[in-house]
């Protein structure tokens, strides 16, 4: 069961999803991937709530929760940001971030 | 007791009538703006002779001395409870005078413009800014306060400006405006400051107190002193640098000679009749505080004035610009009454310099302000203002002849016109008083005489007929002003002046001591007649005798060279010692200073401005950084 497995393994696996997503989000030049390395992000933290929630506190439920909260407003931000992205492909004939310096200084 | 507070409408007529014309003159016909003008001037006069004939034929003295009655009075600003400054109109005999004096003239030359502006580009806004000065100069007459009297000093030196200027397009106008302005203004400074030291120390600026037989507010005053003399005699002194501003005193003279670029009509009501004595009108007001609390100031204003009288004299004998001789004559006639004052003493028989000064003041306006606007008349016949471009008129505007001929007799000095009356009350104070003061009086008289036959003889004898266009007289709007003033200098040395207007209100008798008439009618006389055999026809002997007094003859032409003098002080001296050095200071020091630091903003700013790239990977990626530098810090710093 999932008791037999030790923490530290769910936290390694988080660490690890959590510094991908960020070198994902610094170094990717699509706003697509960038997108997905922010929800690499999101969900290496929910897997923390969850595990936190599991071993800490077995008879509670804050943690779930706040794992549902996460994955509801990470979706509302993907609808958001890929209705942007559809308007700047229009404006820009790409989706890249390099190109995209309208606002600069 | 009659109610005079009716009087502020004396002066408030002229300024609606100044807001009506600035503000809409432009749209109105030119006749109209000068009708309109014209006509609030003469409702103005004639409040002004009814206070005249209410003051002093209906009024009942006391103690048989006229005395001053504050008709209205308003206040204005207040310091304190004691000390503060009103506005209102005070009649006492100088001040009724001065009423008449330039309501008179001002309508005259209201009148005289309308024909001699006529097509002037700038007609609507002549008649306005004359509404203007005759407002300030009429504000200041009636001053209550000594604020006043210096807010209207400032109001006429503004309007002085405004007409001086009035060909704005041409340089020497300009110029002239502002040297008018600068110097004028110079000498207010003065006054202020003399206000505010004598105000500082006595508490007030009320005339009725300041000019109190009470000498008590002066006593704090006495103990002050600085430089070796009271703080009083300073205070009187810098009051006196005010009134030789404006009445042009050696050495603030310069500037009326120049002024005389504006129209004809202002230099008659402004530089002749009016704004030119508003210093001796200072004096005059102040007289009782000069004569009792610094009489080593009243000394000294008989000096200057005697001496102004006599280089103006001498200045005018060899100018050809006909405004600039009746310039100089001016400043002369102005000496007269400010050596007159200086020469004053108090009450009674005493006070005769007093009355001769404010009865020369009346006279002169008449005859002067004739003089002006026959020049005037000249000048519009035969657009020149060079004397070696005229003569031989006589033939051509007999009018002006006649009236211009009744004027030169009555400065002259020659009776019985009016100016032989006034002029020989003042010899009469000079003689009892200063001897040296005296003979150049006489001089000047001589010298009067000389210079105004010769400006005579020149523009109506002789035998020049060569005119581009035959010279005609001028039309009955600039002649009909020229009779009446004529009339008026002929009539006006019957006034009994010293039952009116005396040093403390009382009447007395005043004499005519044959003594003093007789030499200073010869030397009129002879004046006259020396300039008759010098000019009635063309010769060579001036010009002879100009070549034989060589170098004195040019530094008279070219009045001493003080224009240069000045223009030496201030552009050699002033301008390189002191101006310049500070705008190098101003230039380098305080702007390099400020431009230092926003030169340093600027360059920091473009160093830097990388930082905000807008790259929003870069920013994630400062921002991740630090957070792992901090982790890694705290980790090793607290585990």
């Amino acid at each position: 069961m999932i008791q037999d497995i030790p923490i530290q393994y769910f936290l390694i696996v988080s660490t690890i999803m959590f510094f991908v997503g960020i070198c994902g989000f610094l170094i990717r030049h699509n706003l697509i991937t960038i997108l997905m390395s922010i929800e690499l992000i999101l969900n290496s933290v929910n897997i923390n709530f969850l595990v936190f929630n599991k071993y800490l506190f077995p008879n509670q439920l804050q943690g779930n929760f706040f794992v549902l909260i996460v994955v509801a407003i990470a979706a509302a931000e993907a609808s958001i940001a890929i209705a942007l992205f559809i308007n700047m492909y229009r404006m820009y004939n790409n989706i890249d971030v390099e190109n995209i310096s309208e606002m600069k200084y | 007791m009659i109610d005079y507070t009716y009087t502020i409408w004396i002066v408030l007529i002229p300024l609606i009538m100044f807001v009506i014309l600035g503000l809409f003159g432009s749209k109105m016909k030119p006749n109209l703006a000068g009708i309109l003008g014209s006509a609030g001037l003469f409702t103005t006069t004639i409040l002004s002779y009814l206070t005249a004939y209410f003051y002093f034929f209906k009024a009942e003295p006391i103690n048989g001395a006229f005395t001053s009655i504050t008709a209205y009075n308003v206040e204005w600003l207040k310091f304190s409870d004691s000390l503060s400054i009103h506005l209102g109109v005070l009649l006492d005999p100088i001040s009724v005078m001065m009423l008449v004096v330039i309501t008179t003239i001002s309508l005259m030359v209201h009148i005289y413009s309308i024909g001699y502006m006529k097509g002037d580009s700038g007609f609507q806004r002549f008649f306005a800014f004359l509404s203007l000065f005759t407002f300030s100069m009429l504000g200041l007459v009636v001053s209550t306060d000594i604020i006043q009297m210096y807010i209207g000093f400032e109001m006429v030196g503004l309007s002085s400006y405004l007409l001086i200027g009035h060909y704005y397009e041409k340089p020497s106008a300009v110029a002239a405006s502002n040297k008018a302005f600068i110097v004028t203004r110079f000498a207010d400074f003065g006054f202020l400051i003399g206000i505010l030291l004598v105000s500082f120390y006595t508490g007030t600026f009320d005339f009725n107190v300041l000019t109190n037989n009470d000498a008590s507010v002066y006593t704090s005053m006495g103990h002050a002193s600085f430089l070796g003399m009271s703080a009083l005699t300073w205070g009187m002194f810098l009051i006196f640098i005010g009134g030789a501003g404006k009445s042009a005193m050696f050495p603030l003279h310069i500037w009326l000679p120049d002024a005389m670029e504006g129209p004809t009509p202002v230099s008659a009501l402004i530089h002749a009749a009016t704004m030119v004595v508003a210093g001796v009108y200072l004096v005059a007001r102040m007289f009782i505080v000069y004569h009792f609390q610094a009489p080593g100031t009243l000394e000294f204003i008989a000096y200057v004035g005697a001496f102004t009288s006599l280089f103006a004299a001498i200045i005018a004998i060899t100018q050809y610009d006909i405004k600039r001789i009746l310039a100089f004559s001016t400043l002369s006639q102005i000496g007269y009454m400010m050596l007159a004052l200086g020469v004053s003493g108090y009450g009674g028989e005493g006070g005769v310099g007093y009355m001769a000064s404010m009865f020369h003041l009346f006279t002169h306006a008449m005859f002067k302000g004739l003089l002006f606007l026959g020049a005037g008349s000249i000048i519009h016949a035969i657009h020149s203002n060079d004397l070696r471009d005229m003569g031989n008129l006589r033939k051509y505007m007999p009018i002006t002849f006649i009236t211009f001929a009744i004027a030169v007799l009555s400065i002259s000095g020659i009776p019985p016109f009016s100016g032989f009356w006034s002029k020989d009350e003042i010899l009469a104070a000079a003689f009892e008083h200063n001897k040296l003061i005296y003979f150049s009086s006489v001089l000047v008289a001589g010298l009067t005489a000389f210079y105004m036959s010769r400006l005579f003889f020149t523009v109506f004898y002789g035998k020049k007929t060569d005119y581009k266009h035959e010279p005609h007289e001028s039309s009955l709007l600039m002649t009909i002003p020229l009779m009446i003033l004529a009339f008026a200098a002929t009539f006006a040395g019957f006034i009994p002046f010293s039952s009116f207007v005396t040093s403390d209100g009382k009447a007395f008798e005043s004499s005519l001591s044959l003594s003093i008439a007789i030499p200073s009618v010869i030397i009129a006389l002879s004046g006259i007649v020396l300039a008759f055999l010098l000019y009635h026809k063309k010769s060579d002997v001036p010009d002879k005798i100009t070549v034989s007094l060589g170098f004195l003859y040019r530094a008279t032409l070219n009045k001493f060279y003080f224009d240069e003098i000045y223009l030496f002080v201030t552009r050699k001296i002033i301008f390189n010692l002191i101006s310049r050095p500070i705008a190098w200071f101003d230039k380098h020091i305080i702007d390099g200073s400020m431009d230092g630091i926003a030169w340093i903003i600027e360059t920091t700013s473009i160093k830097i401005k990388g930082l905000q790239s807008g790259q929003l990977q870069q920013y994630a990626f400062v921002f991740v950084s630090g957070t792992i530098i901090l982790v890694l810090f705290f980790a090793y710093w607290f585990i």
